[in-house]
C-alpha cells in the first residue's frame, strides 16, 4: 500500500517536557487511522506537527510526500482539517461557507460552483444553500464542516473528535460519510472518544504518555489484549498513564 | 417557624426533584427548547438525562436551578418551589454547568474557599465529602483554575458544587468530551457521593453512561422519549435485534440496507445492528452471501441503551 503518512521516531518536547516521544508509523492512502489516547497523551501535539503547524524537535515525518520541516505549505494545501470547534461562519449561509473555502485553496470560481452543486446534493443540503449556518441543527453543522474541509480533494484529512454531542443516527451518518470518502482515496486520520468509533477504522494507534503504545487493526488489538471489546482494550492501556492533560 | 415549615415541606415528599408541563422557548417563542416536560427524581436517586446536543438538557437544568423561569408548567427541589422558592433552593443544590465556570484567575484552593464562604461554611466542615476528589487536585491548590487541565477542571468543579454539602446535585455534562478512562473514574465518584445520600441529576450525550444510573430519561429535540430503569428500557425493545458480522462491515452494512426485508441496520462498533420486518435468518445470509459478503454471522442479541435510542428516534 502506498503510504501518506510515515513518520520516523517523530518527537516534540516543550521544555523537559515530551509531549511526543519517537513516534514512527505510517498510514496508507485510503486508509481509516483512528488515533486515540487518554487526555493529555499527546495527541494534539502530534496532529499539529502532521498538519505542518508545529515544528518537531526532532525525528522526520512526510505527509502527502512533503517534509514537515521544510515544506509545511505544501503540506497544508494537501490535507483537509476538521475539530471540534467548526470553523465554519456562522453568520455566512451553507453556499458562501463553501464557496469562502474554495477560495481559500485557490479554486476558481467555475470549479467552486460545479463543487457547491456536488456538495449540496451529496449533503441533501440543496433547499438549505441560503441558510444561515447558524441556523443548521449540529448534526447537518458536522456534516457541512467535514464536506468542506475535503473541498479542494486533499490527499489526507485529519477529523479531531468530529462526532461530538450527536444524537446515535447523525454520528453513525456522519461515519457513512467518512467511508464514502475513504473510498474515494481520501486518507482519514482520526481522533475519537467513542470507543465504539475506534472499531470502524481499519487501524488504530493508543498513544499512552508521549508515545504510541499499541498499533493494530480493532481485530488484532482486540486478541493481542484478549478483549471482546475496544473500549476493554483502551481501558488496559490507558489507566497506566501517569500523565493526565496538557 | 420558618425553618420548621421547610422541613415539613420537605419531610413530606420522597420526590427529590419534580417536573410537571415544562416548556421553554427562546427568540420571542420561534424556537422551542423543551416541550411538555414532566418527570421526577426521588430521593437519592441517580438519575440520567440522556440526548445529544440540543436536545433541553441544559434549559432543564437551569431552570431547576432557578437560573432560568420557564414558559409554562411547574418545577419543585427537594420540596420548595423553582419560582417561589428559589432562595431555599439555592442553598441546597450543587450544580455544576457545562460550561467551565469557575474563576479563572483564583488558585484551586481560593475557589473552594470562595464557595465555602459564600455558602457560610469551611472546606473544614465537609472535608469528608471532598476528600476522595479533592487530594487528587491538591498537590495543585496554589495553580490558578484557567491554568488547569480538563480533567483537573472536572475535578475542583465537581468540589466547588460539593463544598456545601447540598441535597441535590446537578451535572450538566460532566464527562463530555473527556476520555474513556477519566469517565469511567467519573462515574465511581458519582456512585460513592450517591451513597452519601446525595440526589444526583446527571447529563451526558454517551449512551454508554445511561447503564451506571438508577434511570434515564432519553431526550430529544425538547420532548422526553422514554423514561425508567435502563434494564426496563432495553426489555421494551419491540423487536428482536439482530447482530450480523463479516470481514468487511462497510460493505456489510450497504448490502444489508439494501435487503429487501431491512427494517434498521446501522453499524455498532464490529458489527451490525439490524432489525427485519420480514425474511428468516436464512433469507439474510443467504442474501448478504449472494452479494459477496464471506463469513456472515448472525445471532439475536440484547439491544443496548443506544440501540433503544436510535429505535425511539424512528417513531
Amino acid at each position: 500500500m502506498q503510504s501518506v503518512i510515515t513518520t520516523d521516531k517523530l518527537t516534540k518536547r516543550f521544555g523537559d517536557f515530551i509531549a511526543c516521544n519517537e513516534l514512527s508509523f505510517e498510514v496508507g492512502k485510503g486508509e481509516i487511522f483512528g488515533f486515540l489516547g487518554a487526555n493529555g497523551a499527546g495527541k494534539t501535539t502530534a496532529m499539529r506537527m502532521l498538519c505542518g503547524l508545529l515544528k518537531p524537535s526532532s525525528g522526520k515525518a512526510s505527509i502527502a510526500g512533503f517534509d514537515v520541516y521544510t515544506q509545511t505549505e505544501k503540506i497544508k494545501k494537501s490535507i483537509g482539517y476538521m475539530s471540534q470547534k467548526f470553523s465554519l461562519y456562522d453568520d455566512l449561509t451553507v453556499a458562501e461557507n463553501i464557496r469562502f473555502y474554495g477560495g481559500i485553496y485557490g479554486m476558481n470560481t467555475k470549479e467552486i460552483k460545479a463543487k457547491t452543486i456536488e456538495l449540496l446534493d451529496e449533503l441533501q443540503l440543496q433547499n438549505e444553500a441560503k441558510t444561515l449556518v447558524s441556523d443548521l441543527p449540529l448534526g447537518w453543522k458536522q456534516k457541512l464542516s467535514f464536506s468542506v474541509s475535503i473541498v479542494h480533494n486533499p490527499e489526507i484529512v485529519f477529523l479531531d473528535e468530529p462526532t461530538g454531542g450527536v444524537d446515535p443516527v447523525t454520528r453513525r451518518q456522519f461515519w457513512d460519510l467518512i467511508y464514502h470518502a475513504a473510498d474515494k482515496g481520501v486518507t482519514i486520520f482520526v481522533t475519537t472518544h467513542y470507543m465504539d468509533e475506534a472499531e470502524y477504522c481499519n487501524r488504530v494507534s493508543i498513544m499512552v504518555d508521549g508515545v504510541i503504545a499499541a498499533l493494530d487493526s480493532p481485530a488484532n488489538l482486540k486478541k493481542q489484549f484478549n478483549s471482546d471489546s475496544m473500549e476493554e482494550v483502551f481501558y488496559q492501556l490507558a489507566r497506566k498513564a501517569t500523565r493526565s492533560d496538557n | 417557624m420558618k425553618s420548621n415549615n421547610e422541613n415539613n415541606i420537605q419531610g413530606k415528599s420522597a420526590l427529590s426533584i419534580s417536573l410537571k408541563g415544562i416548556k421553554k422557548t427562546y427568540n420571542k417563542g420561534t424556537v422551542t427548547a423543551v416541550k411538555n416536560i414532566s418527570f421526577s427524581v426521588n430521593k437519592g436517586e441517580l438519575f440520567g438525562l440522556i440526548g445529544p446536543d440540543g436536545a433541553g438538557k441544559t434549559t432543564l437544568f437551569r431552570i431547576l436551578t432557578t437560573l432560568l423561569l420557564a414558559d409554562e408548567g411547574t418545577a419543585t427541589v427537594n420540596g420548595f418551589d423553582v419560582v417561589k422558592d428559589y432562595k431555599a433552593i439555592r442553598n441546597c443544590v450543587g450544580y455544576m454547568p457545562g460550561k467551565f465556570s469557575l474563576y479563572q484567575d483564583l488558585t484551586i484552593e481560593e475557589n473552594l474557599n470562595f464557595f465555602a464562604t459564600v455558602f457560610g461554611t469551611t472546606i473544614k466542615q465537609n472535608y469528608d465529602l471532598i476528600k476522595d476528589i479533592y487530594v487528587q487536585i491538591e498537590p495543585f491548590k496554589d495553580r490558578r483554575a484557567g491554568k488547569l487541565s480538563g480533567g483537573m477542571k472536572q475535578k475542583l468543579a465537581l468540589c466547588c458544587a460539593l463544598i456545601h454539602k447540598p441535597d441535590v446535585l446537578f451535572l450538566d455534562e460532566p464527562t463530555t468530551g473527556v476520555d474513556a478512562v477519566s469517565r469511567k473514574e467519573f462515574w465511581e465518584m458519582l456512585k460513592r457521593l450517591k451513597e452519601q445520600g446525595i440526589t444526583i441529576l446527571v447529563s451526558t450525550p454517551y449512551m454508554d453512561e445511561a447503564n451506571l444510573c438508577d434511570r434515564i430519561a432519553l431526550i430529544q429535540r425538547g420532548e422526553i422519549l422514554s423514561i425508567d430503569t435502563p434494564a426496563k428500557i432495553i426489555e421494551s425493545f419491540p423487536q428482536q435485534l439482530y447482530a450480523i458480522h463479516s470481514s468487511k462491515t462497510f460493505k456489510l452494512l450497504q448490502d444489508t440496507r439494501s435487503f429487501s426485508g431491512t427494517d434498521s441496520c446501522f453499524a455498532f462498533g464490529d458489527a451490525l445492528h439490524a432489525t427485519f420486518k420480514n425474511g428468516t435468518e436464512k433469507d439474510v445470509i443467504g442474501y448478504l452471501q449472494s452479494k459477496g459478503n464471506e463469513d456472515v454471522q448472525m445471532k439475536i442479541i440484547t439491544p443496548t441503551i443506544e440501540d433503544c435510542f436510535i429505535n425511539l428516534l424512528k417513531n
